[in-house]
């Protein structure tokens, strides 16, 4: 699938009289992925929840397929994007394998549906937790948690893909692997939009890079266009060093930390 | 339950897990193989589970219709059975003072003693379903006490507006109250905290208790012998056309919430997260708070405040069955029923000539299970919420 996924139009969101988001303008498209990136309480999330649908946009316009996601009804949008949140609780003990199944719960009674259990045993082996599908969930790490609840959003096999900071509880393995998860999608023709900390691995791994800051699109495009030492250290309030991956050739972040650390 | 370390923890130096199994590649998982790890899927289990309980059903069934001033075998008490859906039989009483007695005194009261366990388990387990909460239950958070006010409104100003049902139709009406008043207190950001729950129950309970003693002193002496009653809680006295009342109201309220299980399966992902799934929360939430005060409602108006049924029952069979809702619910539906009728079997055996509360005695046992419920929680969760 090509073409636009998402179109946002001058989108601003307020809670009360604090401007969340102001004036976004952003097109998101199949087969690519997109990485949200900007300081903490930038928007970010907020952006990612107008497009969810979790959030009505106070001004501005948002379609999907080039219809108005207000008109979406919750099943349609169930089956055509799946969403990561940052916090994965579970109620009750349900099983790893239980929780990724519930992410089949919008193909109930589709012709579909017969694909289920290849779909589940296929996203569990893909985030590296087959060998998790008996366990409660309530028991599993801080890690294994996000990549079970990853495995569910995969399980839901939709054609649009929203992680908000999938990689925040995993290690440095992990984190490469879900990135390397996402571009599979979207080379499959999925939109993936992606929220993240890391500058440098949204720059291994994203088509485009969107960076959020005050609730405004400060920049986007690709990530060696966006991600320079200037933009990053005014965004951020740091100052940073951007180099080139010697392997890969995309930007590379690091922190200037100065002088050496004290020992101690 | 015992959980294996975390993979991604620190590798363990305990024996009990070899480096080897720890090493192991990750398992070819087949589609079969997954089955077996679901909860809502080991039919063998469940079938047992469903078995089990429904036997021992039955035999509450016939050993409480038999039991009381004037004993009654088994083999009368399943005969009279079989004749009454058109199988004739020997073991059938010939006596009429018999077949009165199970017929007019104690098959009625044995079944709505079935049917109230029923719908008060079913509507304990849609509450923590919808709490997403362990510890939700209509008597604990108050929806009981408040279909009781609701109850004795009606009896004390004598509104009868609704013909017989008048009083179900307060008991309905006070229990949505409160199921509303706990609903929007408890919940915040989309979760229930425990102790935000326990807290709203404890407000609710007073204020509902406060109205009841008020009702009394504003009564005359027969209906606070009735609110008394209700308070108590007994299968004294039933009837078949209240039997009945309960039957029909409680059949398609548990049919429907039954119809639910999978969408409540999903409230434990979280509000948001059901949402993304494609349930209108919000909605879901709503019908099945009315649901449970329906239940609720329509069991405490015929024989008042039953506590803690709402609470065990469910999580018993949570323990055996693991969380799926579906099976659950069934099973908390069988178990129910079973649990109030032995309950009832003691209220009227335990003491010699003398017919006890059943709610004294669901409360003596649910009461220290409830305690220890809540230590547990407390334990596992590393804290209060």
């Amino acid at each position: 699938m090509t073409g636009t996924a998402f179109a946002l139009r001058g989108v601003g969101y307020r809670i009360g009289t604090a401007a969340i988001l102001d004036d976004v303008t952003l097109d998101i498209a199949y087969g690519r992925v997109l990485a949200l990136v900007g300081p903490n309480g930038a928007g970010k999330s907020s952006l990612l929840g107008v497009l969810t649908g979790d959030a009505r946009p106070s001004t501005g316009a948002v379609t999907l397929d080039g219809r108005p996601l207000g008109q979406w009804s919750a099943r349609e949008l169930a089956r055509t994007r799946a969403v990561l949140l940052q916090a994965n609780h579970v109620a009750f003990s349900f099983t790893a394998a239980d929780v990724v199944e519930m992410g089949r719960a919008p193909w109930i009674g589709t012709d579909l549906a017969d694909a289920d259990e290849q779909l589940i045993a296929d996203a569990m082996a893909r985030a590296d937790v087959a060998h998790l599908g008996r366990r409660a969930y309530p028991s599993l790490s801080g890690g294994e948690k996000a990549r079970v609840s990853l495995a569910r959003v995969l399980a839901q096999d939709t054609r649009i893909v929203m992680l908000d900071e999938p990689t925040a509880a995993l290690d440095l393995r992990h984190q490469e692997d879900v990135l390397r998860i996402a571009r599979d999608l979207a080379a499959e023709g999925r939109a993936v939009v992606v929220v993240l900390h890391d500058l440098s691995l949204a720059a291994a791994y994203a088509d485009a890079v969107a960076i959020i800051a005050g609730g405004r699109l400060v920049a986007l495009g690709e990530p060696a266009d966006v991600l320079t030492e200037e933009r990053i250290a005014d965004v951020y309030g740091t100052p940073v060093r951007v180099l080139a991956d010697p392997d890969t050739g995309r930007p590379v972040v690091l922190p200037r930390r100065g002088s050496p650390l004290p020992r101690g | 339950m015992t959980a294996p370390a975390p993979a991604s923890g620190p590798v363990p130096t305990a024996p009990s897990i070899s480096p080897r199994a720890r090493n192991a590649p990750t398992p070819n998982l087949t589609p079969d193989h997954l089955a077996a790890s679901r909860a809502g899927t080991s039919p063998r289990r469940r079938t047992l589970v469903y078995g089990i309980t429904a036997a021992l059903l039955v035999v509450g069934v016939i050993v409480s219709a038999g039991a009381g001033q004037l004993p009654i075998g088994p083999a009368e008490v399943v005969g009279s059975l079989l004749r009454a859906v058109g199988i004739p039989n020997a073991w059938a009483p010939t006596e009429p003072l018999i077949e009165q007695t199970l017929w007019q005194i104690r098959f009625p009261r044995v079944v709505m003693s079935l049917l109230v366990g029923a719908l008060l388990a079913v509507a304990g387990a849609v509450m923590q379903a919808v709490f997403a909460n362990p510890l939700a239950e209509p008597g604990v958070v108050g929806v009981s006490s408040g279909a009781a006010v609701g109850a004795a409104l009606a009896i004390t100003l004598g509104l009868t507006m609704f013909g017989g049902w008048t009083t179900a139709a307060f008991a309905f009406v006070g229990g949505l109250a409160a199921t509303l008043v706990v609903y929007a207190t408890a919940r915040a950001n989309g979760r229930t905290e425990a102790v935000t729950l326990i807290l709203t129950g404890i407000a609710v309970n007073a204020f509902t208790g406060a109205a009841l003693a008020l009702l009394m002193f504003a009564g005359d002496t027969a209906s606070r012998e009735q609110i008394v009653f209700w308070q108590l809680g007994s299968m004294n006295g039933s009837r078949w056309p209240e039997v009945a009342t309960v039957a029909v109201v409680g059949a398609i309220a548990a049919g429907i919430t039954i119809g639910l299980a999978r969408q409540f399966d999903l409230l434990a992902l979280g509000d948001r997260t059901a949402a993304h799934l494609g349930v209108r929360v919000e909605r879901l939430r709503v019908f099945a708070i009315v649901l449970v005060a329906l239940l609720t409602g329509v069991a405490v108006a015929f024989v008042g405040i039953i506590a803690f049924v709402g609470l065990v029952v469910p999580h018993v069979m949570r323990m055996l069955l693991g969380p799926a809702n579906r099976a659950l619910l069934i099973a908390s539906l069988l178990g129910g029923g079973a649990v109030l009728v032995y309950a009832d079997l003691l209220a009227r055996t335990v003491i010699p000539s003398a017919d006890l509360p059943i709610g004294i005695l669901t409360s003596l046992v649910g009461g220290p299970f409830f305690y220890w419920l809540l230590r547990r929680n407390r334990r596992k969760a590393g804290g209060w919420g």
